[in-house]
């Protein structure tokens, strides 16, 4: 047998098993996190090796136990969703907000600084968000806004502007020039414009670029640490979900249905726009 | 940019406003004026957010790092005064700085390559369509999209040596004597040919988990790249009688080889500054002390602000270092091949 056909066969099989590989490093974490999050402790505890419940175990009494409110003995994860859903969304609509117009300006516009300004807004990437935290905490204590969504809100839309501008600018430069001429022609300012011309044109761009802030926003867990920490009843999914697996008092399979709730959200909006997202993300990837 | 492209057609936009009657004395803005003006309102909002928030912050680091400061008295603190260079002194002369910047730089560059190898492998695996592979593809993301806290507790769950799956089937079907306690084992002793070697496993497993979480990103980027590739090149090689690996040698890793690099650079740069993971895996002990989790301890086990923003600008000077070192070397050579 020559090489050639040697690496051709042996490669046919490799790619088989490394795809059965994939799959399996990739799911079997997943699947651990549900199973585990329908099972009472002492199954777990029993027979920690299974990868089953059988249908005696089988409970929903974790989801209850994590979603009902502190007062009722429960662990309130129903109140952190909402705090982390009002914060994820309120991000996501200002971060838009800002962003769009800045994409715009910097696919089409020349101005001064036009250059710079993305090549600064990427910097924000370049330091560690730790060199941020210490300033940050001293100045929201200052204001007022440390321990406040508010506060958590304004830090997570700095964070995800610059790469929400560079996802749309790819998109916006795809966009004929001479739509946008056609409608100044018709009277409408620069404003105007971008708002009944381009965006509706951009709407694919605008949704992956607003779900990819979501996500950001919903799995953030640093900042929320230095700034609600010490009010829980303002903590986020992710930050009660670290708060309370710290501690012994509250069963591992109780907080792994609060992982489960803390996923599916994002798991469902990624599923729903998969392709926009990673088409998003990766344009001009391949002309690189 | 686009720019350059679609100049020439505003230009009759321009000699419209010049034929506009000048009744006053102002004379009206010509066309790059009011582009300009435009441009710069449009990225006024983002421009404000990311001042106040990022290089604001920065700034006041770098003065808080020279300043003796504790969190109690910030408050009524000038923004200068009490100059000083204790900070650094306490931070370089502090017991475990020197092999905690070892271990981010051990930790970094094993999560870096661990992603790109990974990737690789997985984009290379899934080139060619087969069925499922678009579920497939999308499934392979998850790791990379899931909330750090939720796969974070699930590692620890998994590797728990009282009720993790990892070391029951390890002791059940591996043969292991004992649990392993991978996520609290500074050095593990192993033997090897008699010699005893201590391996840092807690250290390890989390570069194990930065491998796992980020190799999903490098499969993104290389996977559409891959498919940007001509047919006619690899065909060409084929029939030339290149076997699978010269033509994946000599053919598909020079075409891959920018967005390598460019990938390498940017999960450099993440990991480097990575806080979450580590605090969240090993809270930091176990010979895992990245900097960046002992900026957050200084913060909030001592309150000490200045040598917290001392140690966090040490961090960031070295990474800036590195990468000047990286691109006055590696890039200009990338450059000259391509």
């Amino acid at each position: 047998m020559s090489r050639a056909q040697f690496e051709e066969r042996f490669f046919g099989v490799a790619r088989w098993v490394t795809i059965a590989v994939l799959a399996i490093i990739t799911i079997v974490p997943f699947y651990y996190m549900l199973m585990l999050s329908v099972k009472p402790i002492d199954a777990l505890l029993l027979d920690p090796g299974s990868l089953w419940v059988s249908a005696r175990d089988f409970t929903l009494d974790t989801y209850r136990s994590v979603l009902k409110p502190t007062s009722e003995g429960g662990q309130g994860f129903l109140r952190m969703l909402l705090n982390s859903a009002l914060v994820a969304l309120g991000t996501v609509l200002l971060t838009l907000a800002a962003a769009v117009p800045g994409a715009y300006a910097v696919s089409r516009l020349r101005f001064f600084g036009s250059r710079q300004v993305s090549a600064l807004f990427l910097a924000v990437y370049l330091f560690p968000a730790t060199l941020l935290a210490v300033p940050l905490f001293v100045m929201f204590a200052k204001v007022g806004l440390s321990g406040s969504l508010v506060g958590l809100a304004i830090v997570y839309i700095a964070q995800t502007v610059p790469v929400s501008i560079y996802m749309m600018k790819n998109y916006f430069a795809t966009i004929p020039y001479s739509i946008e001429e056609a409608a100044a022609l018709d009277g409408c300012s620069r404003l105007q414009t971008v708002y009944r011309v381009v965006l509706p044109l951009s709407l694919p761009s605008l949704m992956a670029t607003g779900l990819y802030v979501f996500m950001i926003a919903w799995n953030e867990f640093l900042f929320a640490l230095l700034f609600l920490a010490a009010s829980p009843d303002r903590w986020t999914v992710p930050l009660g979900l670290q708060q309370l697996a710290g501690g012994i008092e509250v069963p591992k399979t109780v907080l792994m249905a609060g992982s489960v709730v803390l996923t599916i959200p994002v798991v469902v909006l990624f599923y729903a726009a998969e392709r926009l997202l990673t088409e998003g993300l990766t344009s001009g990837a391949d002309k690189a | 940019m686009s720019t350059p492209a679609t100049r020439p057609t505003r230009a009759p936009r321009t000699a419209g406003t010049h034929a506009r009657p000048g009744g006053r004395r102002k004379r009206p803005l010509t066309g790059a004026q009011r582009e300009n003006r435009t441009g710069l309102a449009f990225v006024t909002p983002t421009f404000v957010v990311v001042l106040v928030v990022v290089i604001v912050p920065i700034l006041w680091t770098v003065l808080l790092a020279f300043q003796r400061a504790r969190l109690v008295d910030i408050q009524g603190m000038g923004l200068f005064g009490n100059w000083s260079l204790q900070n650094f002194s306490q931070v370089f002369s502090s017991p475990g700085f020197w092999s905690s910047l070892l271990t981010t730089l051990v930790y970094t560059v094993g999560g870096t390559a661990g992603s790109l190898v990974l990737g690789l492998i997985a984009a290379l695996a899934l080139r060619r369509p087969f069925r499922g592979r678009g579920l497939l593809r999308g499934t392979m993301l998850l790791p990379y999209v899931a909330p750090v806290v939720a796969v974070t507790f699930v590692w620890e769950v998994a590797l728990s040596p009282q009720y993790g799956i990892v070391n029951n089937w390890g002791t059940r079907f591996l043969g292991w004597h004992d649990p392993i306690a991978f996520l609290s084992t500074r050095s593990y002793e192993v033997d090897l040919l008699g010699w005893h070697v201590g391996v840092p496993l807690a250290l390890l497993t989390v570069v194990a988990f930065e491998t796992w979480r980020y190799f999903p990103f490098a499969f993104l980027f290389l996977l559409a790249r891959l498919q940007a590739v001509p047919p006619g090149l690899e065909e060409a090689a084929r029939v030339d009688g290149a076997t699978p690996t010269q033509r994946f040698r000599y053919v598909l890793l020079p075409q891959l080889m920018p967005v390598i690099a460019l990938l390498s650079v940017l999960r450099f740069i993440m990991t480097f500054n990575k806080f979450d993971d580590v605090y969240l895996l090993t809270g930091g002990s176990s010979g895992t002390d990245v900097v960046a989790v002992r900026v957050y301890d200084f913060l909030t086990a001592r309150f000490d602000v200045g040598a917290a923003s001392a140690q966090a600008l040490v961090l960031a000077v070295v990474l800036m270092v590195l990468l000047g070192l990286y691109f006055a070397f590696f890039a200009r050579k990338t450059q000259e091949e391509a």
